[in-house]
């Protein structure tokens, strides 16, 4: 069943106005399906990680339907979300080295969190230690205080915390963005090796890097301006693109044998639009070299080969 | 662990040491001398004046060049001997503030505590309630920023001298002498209250700001949104909250404690209350070196202490502290 979002539209309240960050969003995560949510700084990708689990204030819901495993979750509602938190869509955030409480040892941290949702910690004990043994950190973290981990160390602590409970859905906002290629790779096999052991469901897996998406990510979905461009799985993605975002998008990454100092690396001209008030229909096409009339228009996401969707009147 | 409290023995000796040194030339630097003002009490010929003062100035040991009489000083601060009082003469120094620091510690001890204890409450509170939010914020701002001899001058004025319902002077009443009775029990609370009650308000408005913005601030940390995004609920939340919060309230409350014995001279002289911070104006305006020497070095070695048991208390309840002085 996985994890559907229809129509998802969720603005930032800011005194000039509404940011519109998320206009529209449509797509959907198969089950055991690891996504890749790509797109450059400010395009909504962590947005919509956040509005699936933790929609706060200045965040505002407008519309749109989330569902999970065929039931609604109601991210609009702080309160009754707390049933889905944790139990079913859980989070590894961006900021996961210092999400742990600095005056509280890691197990007790933990004991505390799982009583919370009315779980025995003794009786998960055993599991939690498996976990630990896999992420290859020793049973004496939970003995320790955040402060006695390294930096990589309490990241595997909360990857481990954050899916202890076996959720449907996890969301892994920018988990490699701070870390060294060498943990970056461990992070990501950790990912694979969860969604393959059945820890989580679905992933989805917000960066910026598409050269790890490549390597962890079923599918990949790229986000531009707060609408989705293109979502289709990985191969199709990287091998042949349909969105003109995307396609320019993976032509300026740099390739293995090709000398730069030669060819200069190509980037995408323009900027992205104001999200404060931007312009109507697709949001690409100020940048876009092959925008026409139609464009002003909003394009739908649509369907053009199996599980390949684009957002371009080019494409329909 | 040892070695950390070592460390922190040998920094709180040379302070202790380099404290005392200044307490002894301050008085020192003041211009005139205490023997003159011993003297010119007594209203004497000018001739016996001039006897008594030279014999005065041996007595105290004034006519010695200064690094004798600094020397001797030192060497009866380690046999305990604080000097006689000049203005009380000839009471011992040590004597007189022994009469005095209870009157401080009656005071300041439950002003301080009840204070920290009720700004820490209110404060947390009002970090997640709105109204209240609302008013104890202005309350608190003004409440702190009041000097503590306005807000005692209007006590004394509307509850003492308007009203009527409270004395506004002295520790208990001048007809009656200090036993052990319901009747002067009574006596004292009622003199000890309008005091008690001016400092309590200023040090609670001080409290309770803090509190409010630490538990805010927490509230906003990376561990608080993740807990509450892995939907924990916000009783948990507060609770973490409120015990890091605590961590700079706690060395707050260690300061304020090591500097009760000093008394709280603004108040002290309002109300008339025979605390060391009354003992400490009448020693300036007597030009009494050793009583002034004598309270000062109270009020170093009561805030060094202080600190000292801060500094463990510090390192029990922060685990980064712990680890930082194990050096682990």
């Amino acid at each position: 069943m996985g994890l559907r979002v229809e129509n998802l539209r969720v603005y930032y309240r800011t005194l000039r106005g509404y940011v519109r960050a998320l206009e529209g969003v449509t797509f959907s995560v198969a089950d055991g399906e690891i996504m890749g949510l790509a797109g450059e700084s400010g395009c909504g990708k962590t947005t919509l990680g956040h509005s699936l689990i933790y929609l706060k204030p200045p965040m505002n819901y407008i519309e749109g339907q989330v569902f999970l495993d065929g039931q609604e979750v109601p991210i609009w509602d702080m309160k009754r979300m707390n049933e889905f938190r944790f139990r079913r869509i859980s989070v590894i955030p961006q900021y996961a080295m210092n999400a742990l409480n600095p005056t509280r040892k890691i197990g007790q941290l933990i004991a505390d969190l799982l009583a919370a949702h009315g779980v025995d910690f003794k009786e998960i004990l055993p599991e939690l230690k498996r976990r630990l043994d896999l992420v290859q950190l020793s049973h004496e973290v939970l003995n320790m205080y955040p402060i006695e981990l390294s930096g990589g160390m309490r990241q595997r602590a909360v990857m481990v915390i954050s899916t202890l409970l076996n959720p449907s859905l996890l969301i892994a906002d920018e988990i490699t963005s701070a870390l060294d290629v060498s943990t970056q790779k461990a992070v990501c096999e950790m990912i694979v090796e969860f969604r393959n052991r059945g820890f989580v469901r679905s992933t989805i897996f917000i960066t910026h890097d598409i050269s790890i998406l490549y390597q962890i990510a079923d599918t990949i979905a790229v986000m531009y301006a707060g609408q989705m461009a293109e979502k289709a799985p990985t191969e199709a993605i990287l091998r042949s693109p349909r969105h003109p975002y995307t396609r320019m998008l993976i032509a300026s990454l740099p390739q293995v044998g090709v000398r730069y100092r030669e060819e200069r690396l190509r980037g995408i001209p323009g900027a992205p639009p104001r999200l404060l008030d931007p312009p109507p229909g697709c949001r690409f096409q100020g940048r876009c070299p092959v925008a026409f009339e139609r464009c002003v228009e909003t394009p739908p996401f649509v369907e053009v080969e199996p599980g390949h969707f684009v957002a371009c009147w080019r494409e329909i | 662990m040892g070695r950390y409290l070592g460390q922190k023995l040998l920094i709180y000796s040379l302070t202790f040491f380099f404290a005392v040194t200044i307490d002894w030339l301050i008085p020192r630097l003041m211009p005139g001398n205490p023997v003159d003002t011993l003297v010119s009490r007594m209203a004497l010929r000018a001739d016996v004046a001039a006897i008594l003062r030279s014999y005065y100035l041996q007595a105290f040991q004034l006519d010695l060049p200064l690094w004798q009489q600094y020397l001797n000083f030192w060497g009866a601060l380690l046999r305990g001997d604080l000097g006689v009082s000049i203005w009380l003469f000839p009471q011992p120094v040590l004597k007189l503030i022994l009469d005095a620091v209870p009157y401080d510690l009656f005071l300041l001890l439950p002003a301080v505590i009840l204070s920290w204890i009720a700004g820490n409450q209110v404060g947390a509170m009002a970090a997640r309630v709105r109204w209240l939010d609302n008013s104890i914020l202005p309350l608190g701002y003004i409440l702190t920023a009041t000097p503590y001899m306005w807000l005692a001058l209007i006590l004394a004025w509307s509850l003492g001298q308007v009203a009527g319902l409270f004395p506004i002077a002295g520790a208990y009443s001048f007809g009656i002498r200090p036993h052990l009775s319901w009747m002067f029990i009574k006596d004292l609370l009622w003199h000890w209250f309008l005091p008690f009650a001016s400092l309590f308000l200023v040090m609670f408005g001080g409290w309770a700001i803090g509190m409010r913005n630490m538990i805010i601030y927490e509230l906003e940390a990376d561990y608080s949104r993740y807990l509450e995004s892995l939907g924990a609920p916000p009783r948990l939340i507060r609770k973490y909250a409120f015990r890091n919060a605590m961590l700079p309230q706690i060395t707050g409350l260690a300061l304020q404690l090591g500097t009760i014995v000093a008394g709280a001279v603004a108040t002290e002289i309002v109300f008339a209350y025979p605390g060391t911070g009354y003992l400490i104006l009448q020693a300036v305006l007597n030009q009494d070196y050793f009583l002034l020497q004598g309270c000062f070095l109270f009020i170093i070695t009561g805030v060094l202490i202080a600190n000292f048991i801060i500094d463990i208390i510090y390192a029990l309840v922060d685990p980064r502290i712990r680890t930082g002085m194990t050096g682990a």
